[in-house]
């Protein structure tokens, strides 16, 4: 298909008859996104590019402990400080807002306490909000926060999720009883018996470090109560604004319809920005109590220590095979530590539920039992990052089915061939209860093997091994929830929107309005939109105009989170599109007594079916029923802003499936490990724009990677985070990362008439499996082997016995 | 004697010439942005790694963060509204464009003004001294590819104007 131009009309009326191209497909088309010209050329605007008059500027003290009572905060210092307006502490906070529990109703036995935005008797991590100065600038703001006179009675500090449930280990919130926030088991039964008469079982033990999604963009929030109407308007960089509308008028005891959250260009999500953080409710408390504008904007260091964290999880686990190379079972033990609360208001189980349900998954998966605990430490707030769970499920099931493969002696790549769930077998269902409703595993696997050149790449690693050059190949298979339904959330009592919805509307020139209720947050959500708009309206691209991003100004849903921007999104900007198509050719076939089976819309106009002929151009249909009714019969009323809603309801997700390998070098002299290349098949349905999916697989993947090789929050045992700074916690750099190539499979779902699946996460549910895979069979020589997460050179070192020998 | 707190700076931003008196501890960045309303420099660490804060005095990058509003006075600064607006990185501006070579836009104006300076050399960089050249960049979106395709792609053509 040709590629369409931008902003490219129909032809020029010749004779006094036009004739129009066929209706225009963007669906697949790697379009340039229109809203990132502004961002180029440093025009974006960002929470923190906002300035409105009067505002103020939020600094916090933060507990310099991981857990201590708070004996007594003098203020009067800060308060009397040069530009301070306003000193607050928790007591006042707590005050205006209410406290909230991160559980959800439907995970069975999930506790927690209640948490309020600063801490008012106790600090429970280091780096919790204790105290917000407002000042005229950030740097007195900042300079008064050092005034705060805090006295402090420390607390033993929980830091070890091993040996959190102990008798002996204090318990961070008494009431609870223990220091365990839930606890998942899975059980098909029958497990130890299958071990026990296996040809072979392997195990070992699987380390993630905690680590955090490190936004460019720190999380930024800007606050302004207008007292005279009692409104509410809070710019924030987040991916959820209805969610935190909700939040907000719930927890201050305002009116939602008096809430506005706005999202405006907001740098980098990943999961970061979907929760509630005590900072920004603190920053709402203070423009009530001002009735200034607030703003905070948090330091690359308090993001560290105050952003939610992720992974840092222990697995133990095993897997029993045939002789024939056969998986007959799989057991999988979790524990993981979260923060002193569960996350609000997801919870900070999902991570766990996913190990639990998803190793070797993609596995026929008959005989199997998965147990995950999270226990509650005194480290930050914890909770969903990309691809929540499925790396640590990934690279789990993808360690132990090389470990089976080594053990047989057969290549990785047949062994994972011969045991993926059959392709006649779907829908499948999981012994935990999840259903894949079709994956495409076998061909992800041949197409990857061809783009690698796998034969040739293996012989290439054998002939450079006998030079003394130590290259690994490593495979992970994997799959990724998408499209969630209720289950995720809704269904437990969060107030997250499972639905999407669009608003569109015919603009009087003839243009396309669209509003949606996914948000941009750079993932290339609105260009998304507009591709599937334009398709289904038969209107150029460029007459279409997309808004993101508000709740006064977009139909309500849930934002991005799950990879579900375009797969519930984008069907229902689909069905919007579709409605108003189909009101405009009923309106026009009416004024014209033709039929509105007989027309359609290509480039804007309205033209025959059969001849093309253009019967009205939109802005003519506008402008009748806009402003000429006269002419529109007295018995017709044409609506021409329609909306429509969308909510996946027959599986708990979509999932999504693929395969990454990597191809790396091992300095076994340095334990350098350089990456050569990676490559990725994806499967995420029906692709809008493979430009932006796949940039987005490469960014994903790089993440994976980071948490692979690089990333690592250090907390020593009394909860004192060592690596605050961008110097010391080592993200991916252009110069170490290899080129990725990516490739696709499509399996629309059946579930929405657009067929698309969630494209966000999958990059970073596999990437550090393979990585892992890969530097493990760099290893083989030496007889080494390295579960523990990110490989440093000092771990793979100390694996291949070389530290120590000077 | 007392340490200044304030000092009287005279600095071309943009093409402005702007004098103004400044806190001697704020850094370039926040001068730009909250003095001048400059907004395209981003702050991403305020402290010289991830290099959104990017900007070129006196024709050279520097860190935004880095350096102190005084230290630029009797300077020429340019940030990305200035050199967006003078077409200097246009070409850079187009690639990236065409290739997605962003997606949340914080490190862009950063990115843009690291690689002009790979395009600025006499030969065209090879994939991985581009890489290199960028490692003071942070993406957390992309995976560097498009950035590394788009920069490849204007180094190269512009090797070809040289050499006809």
């Amino acid at each position: 298909m040709p590629r369409p131009q931008l902003g490219e009309s129909g032809m020029k009326p010749d004779n006094g008859i036009s004739v129009a191209r066929g209706p225009a497909d963007y669906i697949g088309e790697p379009l340039p996104r229109a809203n990132a010209v502004r961002l180029l050329a440093g025009r974006g605007r960002y929470v923190d590019d906002i300035r409105p008059p009067r505002v103020v500027h939020a600094a916090f003290v933060r507990s310099p402990h991981a857990h201590a009572r708070i004996v007594a905060i003098d203020t009067s210092a800060a308060a009397a400080a040069p530009g301070v307006v306003r000193v607050i502490t928790g007591a006042e906070v707590a005050r205006l807002c209410r406290p909230y529990v991160g559980v959800l109703a439907h995970i069975k036995g999930m506790q927690s306490a209640p948490q309020y935005p600063l801490a008012t008797d106790r600090a429970r991590w280091q780096g919790e909000p204790v105290a917000m100065v407002a000042a005229e600038t950030r740097a007195q703001a900042e300079d008064a926060a050092q005034l705060v006179e805090i006295e402090w009675g420390e607390l033993a500090p929980v830091t070890d999720p091993e040996t959190a449930l102990d008798a002996a280990t204090p318990v961070i919130h008494p009431e609870l009883g223990s220091n365990l926030c839930f606890e998942r088991i899975v059980d098909s039964g029958g497990v130890d018996e299958a071990m026990a008469r296996a040809f072979k079982v392997v195990e070992a033990t699987f380390l993630t470090a905690r680590h955090t999604a490190v936004t460019l963009e720190p999380r930024s929030v800007l606050a302004d109560f207008n007292p005279a109407d009692r409104q509410l308007t809070v710019w924030l960089s987040t991916q959820v604004p209805y969610m935190m509308q909700w939040i907000i008028a719930r927890h201050f005891a305002l009116p939602e319809t008096r809430v506005r959250v706005i999202a405006p260009d907001v740098g980098g999500g990943f999961g970061l920005k979907i929760h509630t953080y005590g900072e920004d409710l603190t920053a709402v408390a203070a423009a009530i109590l001002l009735g200034r504008p607030v703003k905070f904007v948090a330091d690359r260091l308090e993001s560290f220590a105050s952003d939610f964290h992720a992974r840092g999880h222990r697995v133990k686990a095993r897997m029993a095979f045939s002789r024939e190379g056969d998986i007959l079972a799989v057991e999988v033990d979790d524990l993981y530590g979260i923060g002193p609360y569960s996350g609000y208001p997801r919870g900070s189980a999902n991570e766990g539920i996913q190990v639990a349900n998803l190793v070797a998954a993609p596995y026929k998966q008959r005989i199997y039992r998965g147990r995950s605990r999270a226990v509650f430490q005194n480290k930050p707030m914890y909770g969903q990052y990309r691809a929540v769970g499925h790396p640590i499920a990934c690279l789990t099931g993808e360690g132990l089915v090389d470990l089976a493969a080594d053990a047989l002696g057969m290549d990785p790549a047949e062994f994972r061939l011969r045991n993926y769930i059959p392709a006649d077998a779907y829908p499948y269902r999981l012994v935990s209860g999840l259903t894949f409703e079709k994956l495409s595993q076998h061909e992800a696997l041949e197409k990857l093997l061809a783009m690698m050149d796998y034969r040739r790449l293996r012989a290439e690693q054998a002939e450079v091994r006998r030079r003394g050059i130590y290259r690994g190949i490593g495979l992970a298979s994997f799959v990724e929830n998408s499209n969630p339904s209720s289950a995720t959330y809704g269904q437990g009592g969060a107030s997250i929107a499972s639905q999407e919805a669009c608003t569109i509307k015919l603009a009087a020139t003839g243009g396309i309005t669209v509003a949606a209720s996914v948000v941009e947050i750079g993932q290339g959500a609105e260009a998304m939109v507009a591709q599937i708009a334009a398709t289904h309206m038969g209107v150029p691209i460029g007459e279409v105009k997309v808004v993101t991003g508000d709740t006064e100004t977009t139909p309500y849903g849930g934002g991005n989170w799950g990879s579900r921007g375009t797969g519930i999104g984008g069907e229902a900007v689909l069905q919007a599109a579709k409605a108003l198509r189909a009101n405009i050719l009923s309106f026009v076939a009416r004024l014209i007594e033709s039929e509105a089976s007989l027309l359609e819309i290509r480039d804007g106009n309205v033209v025959q079916v059969e001849s093309g002929v253009v019967r009205m151009s939109l802005e003519e249909v506008a402008r009748t029923a806009y402003f000429q009714t006269e002419r529109v019969p007295r018995d017709f009323q044409p609506e021409l802003t329609v909306t429509r809603s969308y909510a996946q309801k027959t599986y708990a997700g979509v999932y999504t499936n693929g395969i990454q390998a990597s191809y790396l070098e091992l300095d076994p002299e340095t334990g350098v490990v350089r990456l050569l290349k990676h490559w990725v098949v994806d499967d995420c349905g029906t692709i809008v724009n493979p430009l932006l999916v796949d940039e987005q697989i490469r960014g994903a993947c790089v993440q994976g990677i980071g948490a692979a090789l690089y990333e690592q929050c250090l907390y020593n045992a009394d909860g004192q985070l060592m690596n605050g700074s961008l110097m010391d916690y080592l993200v991916p750099m252009a110069a170490e990362m290899p080129d990725i190539e990516v490739g696709h499979t499509s399996t629309p779902t059946a579930t929405s008439e657009l067929g698309a699946k969630g494209a966000g996460e999958a990059g970073t549910a596999g990437a550090a499996a393979a990585v892992m895979n890969a530097l493990n069979d760099a290893m083989k020589p030496f007889g080494a082997r390295l579960y523990t997460m990110p490989f440093t050179p000092e771990r793979i070192l100390r694996a291949l016995g070389k530290t120590g020998e000077r | 004697m007392e340490p200044l707190e304030f000092m009287d700076i005279s600095v071309v931003v943009n093409g402005t010439r702007i004098t103004r008196r400044v806190a001697a501890r704020q850094h370039l960045v926040d001068f730009l942005r909250d003095e001048l309303g400059f907004t395209g420099s981003h702050l991403g660490c305020e402290h010289g790694v991830c290099g959104a804060c990017t900007v070129r005095v006196n024709g050279e990058i520097v860190r935004g963060c880095l350096m102190l509003a005084v230290q630029a006075d009797g300077a020429v600064v340019e940030t990305i509204e200035g050199a967006s607006d003078s077409g200097g990185l246009a070409e850079l501006q187009r690639e990236f464009h065409e290739r997605n070579a962003l997606q949340c836009g914080f490190c862009t104006p950063g990115m843009l003004f690291s690689a002009a300076e790979l395009v600025a050399r006499e030969s065209p960089p090879t994939r991985e001294e581009i890489r290199l050249h960028l490692s003071g960049n942070y993406c957390r979106c992309t995976g560097y590819q498009s950035i590394v395709d788009a920069v490849e792609a204007v180094c190269r053509g512009r090797s070809w104007e040289k050499a006809a």
